[in-house]
């Protein structure tokens, strides 16, 4: 059985039909890439899963479970953790205010303890400024932040959507060896990306999604040599 | 382009008017009324006293408008009469059976806490409904919406609390206890003043530090920068906001009890111009911010006590102590146009776009 199954979705924004009938699945363990242009349904897949928007027909399974009708705030005590576009990180409050929010879902406060010091170790940044007000991080701090947060539910599946937006290559490379490390710890990993080199170099598999439908699906390595992709979405003649 | 230049400074021109003939009033009026000296410094120093009081339940009562238009960025116009809700309620069944009984007068600290707990609890028990019935069906319609609704929600419940109450000014009995005067810089305190501004203290610090330092009072401010984000943290936004509520109107009720102490009647309308006022003190603070609710209630209290016998005895303004409610309103409308995010307000590209 897959970790997550996502069975022809079709959700709307009022009277536009964003997507039309998505169907993927991730296993336990893996890092499964969702990459595409603007506007292909990248963010609204992943707001559908996470229950922030409805799919009027299809539906999400999470570890076999029909995740479709509990409200979005149930997610996390399932296991499901999501770094939503652009951040999302509470501007206003501390650091380590935005790390307690990302527990808020948890009583254990000895494990707690652990995913604590393991965000730190993370992201060293985090230690130093946790004191400091989130909306006065740099970009790259922000996105740690966001990332360090969702980790603090202690998910079993992290939803990360473009965490490479906005970066500095240096720091998109960063990241992205944190979401490798993170995801060698035990975590499953859903990827949302425009910058389809660096998710298809760190993907087990992948989907291309083209204005809300899945258009391709094929295991990381195969993607990235086929001439498709590699002209719409690598950049290569 | 040169037109809209010429405007721009034809408007400049305007308001720049209006601030130098505020000064020149503002200056000649205070001159003049110094320069007569019908005033004592004790008389001076009893309108500090009395604005301070007053302003302290503008406050109490400011922070419910500052938590509601910080999580839903709405005006909750119905606020007043949670206020008056909760007082109301606790006169008409607890402070005047109390009193008639004689156990007010035995059991002074305890009867209070007791009226205390009974309109704080009401006030909490209307807002949450009101919340629920009134505004939630509403979280996603435009922002006029709930506005309007707000509105109407004031009147509807002021005449239920008139039905249920009746129309008549009740009065709300002496405390024995607290109808004394303590000695002050050669002048008198009321004992109920020094109530209202010691309890008031102890409330706003214990809501502070409520939403600074609790998991809820994260999850507070949480949910007023970033709803969606909030609901993936796990926190119930549709719950937080009713706390948020609750906690405005446990205010509200609080502050009901204090105005009823001072100025010792209860009535269905009373929570009308309280409301009002408080809702500039918010404004003035700067609304969204739970110490700029505090600094604005003061303020307004004390500038409308001051304010009067300062500004416009010395231009010989007849009958100038019934002009509080000009000089309150006045500052509002310029507040408004000089500085929209008040005293300590948050810059407005802040909020989400």
């Amino acid at each position: 059985m897959p970790m997550l199954e996502v069975n022809n979705i079709h959700t709307y924004y009022g009277n536009i039909h964003a997507l039309k009938g998505i169907t993927l699945t991730v296993e336990q363990g893996e890092i499964v890439t969702l990459i595409g242009a603007n506007g292909a349904g990248k963010t609204t897949t992943l707001r559908t899963i996470s229950a922030l928007l409805r799919p009027r027909q299809g539906n999400v399974l999470f570890e076999g479970e029909d995740l479709s009708n509990i409200p979005a705030h149930q997610m996390v005590y399932k296991g499901v953790a999501m770094v939503p576009e652009g951040r999302g990180i509470f501007s206003r409050l501390t650091v380590s205010e935005n790390l307690d929010m990302g527990a808020f879902s948890r009583k254990d406060k000895d494990s707690m303890g652990k995913d604590l010091e393991r965000v730190f170790t993370l992201f060293p940044r985090l230690k130093e400024r946790r004191n400091q007000v989130a909306g006065t991080l740099s970009g790259g701090e922000q996105q740690m932040l966001a990332i360090g947060r969702a980790m603090m539910s202690h998910p079993r599946l992290l939803l990360l959507d473009e965490p490479s937006m906005g970066l500095a290559p240096v720091l998109v490379e960063a990241i992205f060896d944190t979401v490798i490390a993170i995801n060698k710890e035990g975590t499953t990993i859903l990827l949302v990306e425009q910058n389809a080199t660096m998710a298809l170099s760190v993907a087990f598999r992948g989907y291309v999604l083209q204005t809300g439908e899945i258009v391709l699906s094929d295991s990381a390595q195969n993607l990235s040599k086929n001439e498709m992709v590699q002209k719409a979405y690598l950049g290569m003649e | 382009m040169q037109r809209r230049l010429q405007n721009i400074n034809y408007l400049d021109l305007v308001l720049w008017l209006i601030r130098v003939s505020i000064i020149v009033i503002v200056v000649w009026g205070s001159i003049a009324t110094l320069s007569d000296n019908p005033y004592s410094g004790r008389n001076w120093i009893d309108f500090i006293v009395f604005g301070i009081a007053q302003g302290s339940m503008y406050a109490l009562i400011a922070i419910g408008y500052t938590l509601v238009y910080g999580v839903l960025f709405m005006i909750n116009f119905a606020h007043g009469e949670f206020f008056m809700s909760g007082v109301m309620t606790a006169t008409v069944f607890v402070a005047g059976p109390l009193s008639a009984s004689g156990y007010l007068d035995r059991q002074p600290v305890i009867s209070l806490l007791l009226i205390l707990a009974v309109s704080m609890l009401t006030s909490v028990g209307v807002a949450v409904l009101t919340e629920r019935i009134a505004y939630r069906p509403l979280r996603k319609a435009p922002r006029l919406v709930p506005l309007i609704t707000a509105i109407g929600a004031s009147f509807f419940l002021q005449y239920t609390f008139r039905g249920l109450y009746g129309s008549e000014v009740k009065p709300f009995p002496q405390v024995e206890a607290l109808s004394g005067k303590i000695p002050f810089l050669g002048t008198e305190l009321l004992e109920s003043q020094l109530v209202v501004i010691i309890a008031t203290v102890i409330m706003l610090v214990g809501l502070y530090l409520f939403v600074m330092r609790t998991k809820t009072g994260k999850a507070i401010r949480a949910v007023a920068e970033d709803k969606d984000v909030a609901a993936l943290m796990g926190i119930d936004v549709d719950r937080t906001i009713s706390i948020t509520f609750a906690l405005g109107a446990a205010m509200a009720g609080a502050a009901g009890v204090l105005y009823a102490l001072v100025f010792r009647q209860v009535h269905f309308f009373m929570g009308f111009l309280p409301g009002l006022k408080a809702f500039t003190a918010a404004v003035l603070g700067g609304i969204g911010s739970i110490p700029g609710a505090a600094i604005g209630g003061l303020f307004l209290g004390i500038f409308e006590s001051v304010g009067p016998p300062l500004f416009l005895d010395g231009l010989n303004v007849p009958a100038y102590h019934q002009l509080k409610d000009v000089i309150a309103f006045t500052m509002l409308v310029l507040i408004l146009i000089f500085r929209p995010q008040g005293i300590i307000g948050e810059r407005l590209a802040e909020k989400k776009a």
